[in-house]
């Protein structure tokens, strides 16, 4: 066991350039993986702060008795979609309007009668802000006697639906070939580091060693390069969300187990990709 | 101790590379494989040391079927042979004591016994004073030296020897040949591939002559020939 250890590290001490060569390849090759996870974090993040948003207004009936709008707030309070249900009386509805419509100040000061209705304003959990949940819950909403209307911006959600799915498709497929390029030429790379090795294998296998002990190494090694590779790519990557942060916009880093599951995917396919190279090259010697 | 009987060899693209070979090397024997190039020596030994699996016939060595050989038990043979050959095939960025080592590590020998074993078989080969140097520092007698060591470390029952004297001077040639000779007076088996007729002319050793795959002399089956033998 400490044999292997021993050669694993040698084999960075030998051949210290193909080492470092591979290592930067990998971290390289994460580092474009892990910007664009940086651009769907921050996507994501962006659309869900848009999302928030997204609300239910069902306006009342005049004259509906405050009795009846607290047992129906508690009713709505515990459809499984919402979040909270906040009653807005006629009085602070015109308070509002004065405040937020500054234009018509001088018109709402004139009213002699309020004539803005009271509702009941409803946030929906996240997960649920998509147009088929909030329209279900806007047909409920109607479905109380003394709900006048109910509003929701049924095409701006309609369009926001639409954006979070592309994001999600096109981050899907873009994700997936950026990791499927990171996959290849890291093998590649580990391939380069076993030819280098060939001699080496082939001399180990004519004094009998087991093809095990002959692989083991090579596994560490490539685990350590991934490692090593994806840690570089993480903090690559924290520079240019440094930058980006710093100088073009205010953007979000990974979170510590999204840069851990970086390092950890490095690994597994520096892992992987010797446990390849290693075994389609020990099949032809 | 290796045992072919009717062993046939085909290579794909390479058409009949042994026809029809049956011999046998007891124990403690020195034998010469002679021929010329192409005509199957490397292709007996790599068959003795499970590089390839014969295509039909039957291979035996020290107790092993070669054809039946897994995979897996392919290296506990190897582990009974020594090999050499005519590159040396040493590994150039270890010392001759590391290169030597090496063949213990890689079979799990004890660490605390494998500087004195390493020691005990630089001094058989005569190589001693030189255990520090790197293979480029050596000459080509004295790398081929470090890789009989390597071979002979593991104390192994049969030492193959490819061409072992192939890249080297005559001087050089002969040292390595007298250090076989000694090695197979110590009880070694030692199967050696050349064409180097002299050499073969020289020790009253077992010749087995191959000529395009076939077995065509055994100088301890047949009379001396007067024509194509090595004995002639």
């Amino acid at each position: 066991m400490t044999l292997t250890i021993r050669e694993a590290l040698l084999a960075f001490r030998r051949a210290p350039l193909l080492s470092a060569l591979s290592v930067t390849t990998i971290a390289f090759a994460l580092f474009v993986v892990g910007l664009f996870g940086l651009v769907a974090v921050n996507l994501r993040d962006a659309l869900s702060q848009v999302a928030e948003r997204v609300e239910i207004v069902a306006y009342l009936l005049p004259g509906t008795p405050s009795e009846t709008v607290t047992l129906a707030l508690k009713d709505i309070e515990s459809f499984p979609e919402v979040s909270a249900a906040t009653y807005v009386s006629e009085d602070q509805a015109l308070a509002r309007a004065r405040a937020e419509l500054v234009e018509f100040r001088d018109v709402l000061q004139e009213l002699e009668r309020n004539p803005l209705p009271a509702s009941i304003e409803v946030k929906v959990k996240a997960g649920y802000r998509d147009a088929d949940h909030v329209s279900a819950v806007a047909d409920r909403l109607r479905g109380f006697p003394f709900v006048d209307d109910v509003r929701f911006g049924r095409d701006w959600v309609e369009k926001l639906d639409r954006l979070q799915q592309l994001a999600g498709g096109v981050g899907l497929i873009v994700g997936a070939a950026f990791a499927a390029v990171a996959v290849i030429i890291i093998g590649t790379t580990i391939r380069m580091a076993v030819l280098q090795r060939a001699r080496e294998i082939a001399i180990m296998r004519l004094v009998g060693a087991t093809d095990g002990f002959i692989r083991f190494p090579f596994l560490l090694q490539g685990a350590i390069k991934g490692l090593l590779g994806g840690g570089l790519a993480v903090g690559l990557c924290y520079g240019a969300w440094y930058l980006i942060d710093a100088h073009l916009i205010h953007a979000l880093f990974f979170t510590a187990p999204q840069a851990l599951a970086i390092v950890g995917f490095g690994t597994l396919i520096g892992l992987l990709g010797s446990a390849s190279s290693v075994g389609r090259h020990l099949q032809r010697v | 101790m290796i045992k072919f009987t009717n062993v046939f060899k085909a290579f794909p693209k390479g058409g009949l590379a042994l026809k029809d070979v049956s011999f046998h090397v007891a124990k403690g024997e020195f034998a010469f494989l002679t021929g010329h190039s192409g005509a199957g020596k490397s292709t007996v030994l790599k068959l003795v040391y499970a590089a390839e699996q014969p295509t039909s016939g039957e291979v035996r060595v020290s107790g092993f079927a070669v054809a039946e050989l897994s995979r897996r038990e392919i290296p506990r043979l190897r582990r009974r042979l020594g090999i050499v050959f005519q590159d040396f095939r040493l590994l150039e960025d270890r010392t001759a004591e590391e290169n030597v080592a090496f063949a213990l590590e890689v079979t799990g020998a004890r660490r605390a016994a494998i500087p004195a074993r390493v020691m005990r078989v630089l001094t058989q080969v005569g190589l001693a004073a030189k255990a520090q140097a790197y293979p480029h520092e050596l000459s080509g007698g004295e790398q081929q030296r470090v890789a009989i060591a390597r071979a002979l470390v593991n104390e192994p029952t049969v030492l193959l020897a490819d061409e072992p004297t192939g890249n080297l001077d005559e001087r050089a040639t002969r040292g390595v040949f007298q250090l076989l000779r000694d090695i197979n007076a110590s009880g070694t088996a030692v199967v050696m591939a050349t064409h180097d007729l002299d050499l073969v002319r020289q020790a009253p050793h077992r010749v087995l002559e191959l000529q395009e795959g076939a077995l065509v002399y055994d100088s301890a089956v047949d009379e001396p020939k007067g024509e194509g033998g090595a004995a002639s």
